[in-house]
Formats: structure tokens, sequence, C-alpha cells
């Protein structure tokens, strides 16, 4: 037939013109994922730098009375007593201010740095006025004596945004003294409750789905479910909460049914509500974490104990359960750091953005490390825009703490099994 | 008793044997397994909640009713008797079947004669009264599915509810954080698949795992105070605004950029070494193995983490709550403010909102829109993964 004709031999020239193309081909796209994976790391490194660059820099604070005049003898107002202060609060404030502090409480019998804090709110009223970037602060300081001409009164000082004062001082209005104290609380008060709430419930779904569900139309759609429910944004989780939590179940929420709040003001925007809420945005991701974990403990284990004659639940509880523990702890702080850092359902179920008194219990009012930095952000003053920083330096540092718990937790685990 | 030698076991004997080896019936362990069945089936309540609760209050958005006004004044002083009066000509317009309302009063408008309204008074149980001239007359207004899903403008203040709005920035700032965390992603996955040593590997991981890891609110601030005064400074304070989609959805994908790389990455691990060896050995160079031959293969485990992806980018809020501005607007140019679904919600939502105003349960209503779209992306992806996967053994 003619299409059986014999092809015409090729030798290894034949290939080599292109051979060069296709290596050449081949190191371009190499430089390209290469630089795909470089920018992640260079990103993560911006994000990383533009934090520290706003929570550290000189700023220039104008006073309006110089605080060390104050005293009259040239002590620093820190040095004197009680009854001095109060004679220089007294010295400075109209007569009807100091009358409204007399009557909210005798002065002498304050401690002297609630008078402090007085004075400093009334008095000398410190205002920044500029403040500078860490990169600027190190780099470009005739730049900040170029623009220091137009503040000829301000001071100017090294400020580190955040300190101990930030992370022990409640929430202010003024930015140079406002805290997250009560940020910090909120937080932890809300994980607590989503952990005692999404933990065991989280886990014994685990347990179900594992030990003992059968392949049925049921527990597949329960399976099914839960990997659904891992993708529900994490706003909608809030809604829901807003819903159920916060609307429906409002009586318990707010404390009412218990007689802890008078029924017709009860609000229940509380921790509980939020903490429930986190609970069922965790409850999806403890569960698919822990499956894994008890997926990996070798069968031999539960042979040898129902061998023994062990009942089902004898062999999960002290035979599946103590060898995957680790794995099931590494996954529950996995999804509490989840929890932890998530703003969106909290704003939805309605945190409080502005609350100067800490947590009291898990029906008081709140609010949290990410939604004070949400709060500080969307602020038009630059200022705030520092004590934001701050405030993720803090929150960074509690998710870094959580994740290495995890990873020690999963290096023990890894050297047993 | 003592037994003897040999001696078989008298009958009641046998029996209790029987009666020990016999399945007891055991409360505990049936109770456990009731308690563990019922967390198994409380992620199906919390669903069942979800779409529930959103339905429900979505229903109320589009039935209830809510008084406008109309910016026409009655002429004249009406007696409770009269069936028809004048109204200013100016304001926007009444048809006939629409429900009016005057003071406390409602009325139905059988006819229209020029300015002059024909109404049957006192509808819906309420009662004639008399009405001073200049009095405002309003008209109700519902919220029609062809308003919401036909209209562009999203204004609840005059009464414009078009979601198209929200969907399109929710689209533009997704559109934007594909189109960067699909092909970084995906040259991600690769190199760290098929070029990466295990030791590259083992560290380059862990620093992606932490850009997963950063709250939304960070990316949040680092949108906005790095990434458009970047954009500002490179295209010029006039053409970006503060507040624009661009610098949401550029921080969006960095955001998103570890999901489609681990889970590509996974993919195009789980390709078998069989298959990059029949390439190698037939000439094919690295690039070739992994375009031609190792891409086709992980093609629907890449397919399902670029669409978990894009349902992450249509649920993501806080990023664009606080960069991409504060108020709806249709507009397809990214350098403009505007606001998504998700950014609307936490807006209208921050405060104490009254559960028995439109605004609640128009939060409800998004909320509905955006529960459906992540929904059909995540089971499309699940059936992606189902049906295109190819098993090798």
């Amino acid at each position: 037939m003619s299409n059986h004709q014999q092809p015409t031999p090729r030798t290894p020239a034949d290939f080599r013109p292109d051979l060069k193309r296709r290596k050449r081909q081949g190191n371009m796209w190499q430089v390209v994922f290469r630089a795909s994976t470089a920018v992640g790391i260079i990103v993560l490194l911006a994000l990383l730098f533009n934090i520290a660059n706003t929570a550290f820099g000189y700023v220039a604070v104008e006073e309006s009375v110089d605080a060390d005049s104050l005293s009259g003898d040239g002590r620093a107002l820190e040095q004197l007593t009680v009854a001095e202060l109060a004679a220089v609060l007294e010295e400075n404030v109209s007569a009807g201010l100091y009358r409204r502090f007399q009557s909210e409480g005798p002065l002498e019998a304050r401690s002297p740095e609630e008078i402090l804090e007085l004075i400093y709110e009334r008095v000398v009223e410190p205002k920044v006025v500029a403040q500078w970037t860490l990169f600027a602060s190190f780099f470009q300081r005739s730049r900040i004596s170029d623009e220091l001409v137009a503040y000829p009164d301000a001071e100017v000082r090294f400020e580190s945004w955040i300190d101990l004062a930030f992370i022990t001082t409640p929430q202010s209005a003024d930015a140079m003294r406002a805290g997250v104290r009560t940020a910090i609380l909120g937080s932890l008060w809300t994980i607590l409750i989503a952990f005692l709430f999404g933990f065991p419930l989280g886990v014994g779904a685990a347990i179900y789905l594992e030990e003992y569900a059968a392949d049925t139309p049921v527990n597949r759609v329960i399976q099914t479910n839960i990997n659904n429910l891992a993708g529900v944004p994490s706003i909608i989780y809030g809604i829901l909460g807003l819903a159920i939590f916060v609307r429906l179940l409002e009586p318990v929420t707010s404390g009412a049914i218990f007689g802890l709040v008078d029924a017709t003001t009860a609000n229940g925007r509380t921790v509980l509500s939020a903490g429930m809420t986190l609970g069922l945005l965790i409850l999806p991701l403890i569960i698919i974490n822990s499956q894994e974990a008890i997926k990996a403990v070798p069968n031999s284990l539960r042979e040898a104990a129902y061998g023994l004659g062990a009942t089902r639940w004898q062999v999960v509880w002290s035979h599946v359960l103590p060898s995957a523990l680790s794995g099931i702890l590494t996954g529950t702080i996995l999804a509490m750091s989840r929890a932890i850092g998530e703003t969106a359902p909290l704003v939805v179920v309605g945190a409080s953005t502005y609350i100067t008194f800490d947590p009291s219990g898990p029906f008081s009012k709140f609010t949290t490390l990410p939604i004070q930095i949400f709060q500080w952000t969307t602020r038009p003053q630059d200022v705030f825009r520092n004590i934001a920083a701050a405030a993720i330096v803090v929150l960074l540092i509690m998710l870094l703490s959580l994740n290495a718990t995890a990873v020690v937790l999963r290096n023990r685990y890894q050297q047993r099994l | 008793m003592a037994a003897k030698e040999g001696q078989l076991q008298t009958p009641a004997a046998e029996a209790d044997t029987l009666l020990a080896l016999r399945k007891r019936p055991r409360v505990g362990e049936s109770l456990i397994q009731a308690f563990l069945f019922l967390c198994g089936i409380l992620s199906v309540f919390t669903t069942i909640g979800i779409v529930y609760e959103l339905s429900k209050e979505s229903l109320l958005f589009f039935t209830r009713q809510q008084w406008e006004s109309t910016n026409k004044p009655i002429v004249e002083d009406i007696e409770a008797t009269w069936t028809s009066f004048e109204v200013g000509t100016s304001g926007s317009a009444v048809d006939i079947g629409d429900t009016v309302r005057l003071e406390h009063e409602v009325m139905l408008v059988t006819d229209i004669q020029r300015d002059r309204l024909i109404v049957e008074r006192g509808v819906d149980g309420t009662v004639p009264a008399v009405h001073r001239a200049g009095m405002d007359l309003e008209i109700a207004e519902q919220v029609t599915l062809r308003e919401f899903f036909g209209k562009t403008e999203w204004n609840p203040q005059i009464g414009k509810y078009g979601i198209w709005a929200l969907i399109n920035a929710t689209m533009v700032t997704s559109l934007i954080a594909l189109s960067i965390a699909l092909p970084l992603g995906l040259g991600v996955a690769i190199f760290l698949s098929e070029y990466a040593t295990l030791r590259t590997r083992s560290i380059l991981k862990p620093i992606l795992e932490v850009l997963s890891g950063v709250p939304t609110v960070v990316y949040g601030y680092f949108a906005l105070t790095f990434v458009t005064p970047l954009l500002r400074s490179m295209l010029g304070r006039d053409t970006v605004e503060i507040y624009n989609t661009a610098a949401a959805g550029l921080v969006m994908g960095v955001l998103i950029l570890p999901i489609v790389s681990s889970m590509s990455e996974d993919a195009l691990s789980a390709v078998p070494n069989s298959l990059r060896e029949a390439a190698y050995a037939l000439g094919a160079t690295k690039l070739e193995t992994a375009l031609k031959v190792i891409l086709p293969a992980a093609f629907s485990g890449i397919t399902a983490a670029f669409i978990v992806a894009a349902s992450r980018a249509i649920g993501e809020t806080m990023i664009v709550a606080v960069a991409a501005g504060a108020g709806p607007k249709f507009t397809f140019n990214p350098f403009e403010a505007a606001e998504t679904m998700t950014g609307h919600i936490v807006r209208i939502s921050g405060g104490d909102l009254s559960y028995n105003s439109l605004d609640y349960n128009s939060i409800f209503a998004i909320g509905l829109m955006l529960f459906l779209m992540t929904l059909v992306l995540n089971i499309i992806s699940q059936q992606v993964v189902r049906r295109f996967r190819e098993e090798y053994e």
C-alpha cells in the first residue's frame, strides 16, 4: 500500500536544533516558577515591614502646658505627692470641673496615678502633631528635622507604640493613651467559649463518623455537609449567630433567664453569643482535623482491644483517643488560631467598638483584638494607624504562640507513632 | 460445689454459661453512641439553621411594605367622607392600584383624573379621617425580585435595591484576586512539586502557610496603608481613589495564593512518579514533563483548587470592608471605591441594628445570595474532583 512507505531514518542531528530552544524554554519557565514563589515571600516581608514601620517611629508631641513646669519647683510630676498633685489640678482646671472631680470621689483618697492621668488628660493635653515611620526615623532624619520647623513647640521623641502600657490600659478615645487590655480579654473570653462549645461537639462528631458510622445515606449526608460547611464564608456564620444567638436566644445569651440582667434591657450581643458563633465556625475544622487524627491510629490497636473483649466505647476511650489526642489537639489549636483572627462574624454579631471596662463574664459586652484593629484602621486620623499596627503586633504574637504550641504538639506526636 | 472429673455440666449451669456469653444490653454504650450521633447531626442542623434563617428573613425583605414619600402634598383639606381629592403635580408618579397613605389612614387608588385621585378610603382596617392641606402623600413600596435582580443601584435611603451594584464590586475584587492568585499559585505549586529539593520545600511550605494564617483584618490594614499608597504613587492620585477595589483585590490575591498553591501542589504530588519517568525516557525536558504530562494528569485537583479559591474570594470580608470603600457603586473601574456584598453587610450591621428594619432583612437577602454562590462553587469543585479524577494504580 502507498502509505506503507519506509520512513526516512532520522539522525540525532535532526533533533538538535530544537533541543536548544526547548532547553531555553525550560530555563525561562523555571525562572517564572521561582519568581512566583518569591512574590509570595516578598509580600509577606512587605506586610511585616509595613507593620513594624508604623508600630515604631519618631513622633512630635505638643503639650498645652509644659508638664515639668506645673510643679513650680522643677520637680517632675511623677515625684509629687497626692496632695501636691491635687493642688496642681485645682490650679489649672476650672472650679466647676474640680468640684466634679471631687464629687466623683475625693481626690485625696485616689491613687497618684489616677490624678496624674487626670492632669495629663485635662491640663497637659499632649497631642501628636506629626509622626514618622520607623524607616524615616533611621534613614531620613534630615527630612524629619526639616518638617519639624512647622511645629516649634513640639517635643520629639522616639515612640514605641507597643509597650507595656499599651497592653495593660483599656481603650480610650485618645490614641496616645489607648490600650488593648479590654480587647485582649475579650478575645480570650470569646475563644475560650468557642473552645468549650466546639471541642467536645467536634471531637464527638469525628468519633462518630470514624468509629461508629456505617456507610448509610444519613452518614454520607453528614460527611458531605461538614465538608460544605467548611467552605461557607465566615460572615454567614455571623448572620446565623445574629439570628439565632443574639435574637432568638436573647434571654439565654444576655443572662436574663438567670436573673443577671433586667429582661427589659436584655441585649444578646454578649461574649457568649460571639463565642458560640465562633464555636460553630470552627466546628467543621475541628471535625475534619480530628477525623484525620483518628484515621491515623493503626487498626491493629483497635483489633487488639476488641480481641481482649473491650466494648466499642472502651476501645475508643482507652485506645483510639489517647493515640489520636495530640493530633486532635493540634488540629483544634489551629482552628482556634483561625477563630482568634476572625473579625467579620463578630462585627455582625455586634461586638461593641468602644468599651473601656473589662469583660466580666459570658454575659458582658465585649470587643476583641481584630475588631479593635478594624475600628482603628478605619479612623481617618493617622495616629490611629500607629496603634492599629501596635495592636496587630499583639495579635500576631498571640497567633504565633498558639501555632508554636501546635508545632510542639505535632512534633511529639510524630515521634510517638 | 466440687465438680467430679469428667462429669458433664448440669443443664442449669449450661444455661448460665450461655446467658453469660449472650450479648448484654449496655445502656451506657447506647447512650454514648446516641450522644456522638447528635454531635454529628448538629452540623446538619447548622446548615438547616443557615438556610432557614436566611430564607425566612429574605422573604420578609421581599414582602415587607414600607412607606415612601411621594413629595406630592394634598392641595385642599379633605373631609372623612370624600373619595376624591387633588394632589400636587410635582413628585413621583402614582398609578391606579397603588396603595397610598395620609397620616395613619391607608387608601387604595382606584382611578386617576389628571391630578385628582379617586380613592377607596380607610382600607387595611384604618379609619377615614380629616386631613389638612399640604399633608404629604406616601406610597407603599415593596422590594420586588425584578428590581432586586434587574437594577444596578443600591441605596436603601431612597428605596433603591438593585443587588448588581454589590455583586459587581464582589466580581471586580474577586477577578483581580484570581488573576493574581491563579497563575502565581500554579507557578508556586509546579516549582514546589517538580523543581524544588526536599529541603527547599520543607522551608518554603511553612512560609506560604503563614500567609494564609494571617488574619484577614491585617491584610485589610496592609491594603489600605501599603498597597493603596503604592498604587497612588505609581498611577497618580487623580486616577486612584483612597478607597479602591484594585488594592483590595490585589491583597486578596495574596491571601488566596496559598490556597491555590497548596491544593494544586497536593494534586501534582499525587501524580505517580512512573509518569514522570516515562516522559523523561521519551526525551522530554523537565518543563515539558511538568506542563504536558503532570499538569493534565492533575487537572481535576487543580480545577478544584481554582474553584475553592474563587469561593473564598467571594466570601472574603475584612479586606474589602477596610480597603474597598463604603458606599455601593456600580462601576467596572478598579481604581474607584465600591462596596461588595460582604463589605455592605459589615458596614450596616456595625452598631445596634434594629431587628424590625429593612436594613436588618436586607443583610439576610444579601447573605442568601452569598451563601448560594459559594455553595454552588463548592459543590462544583467536589463534582470536578469526583468526575474528572484520573486514577493511577
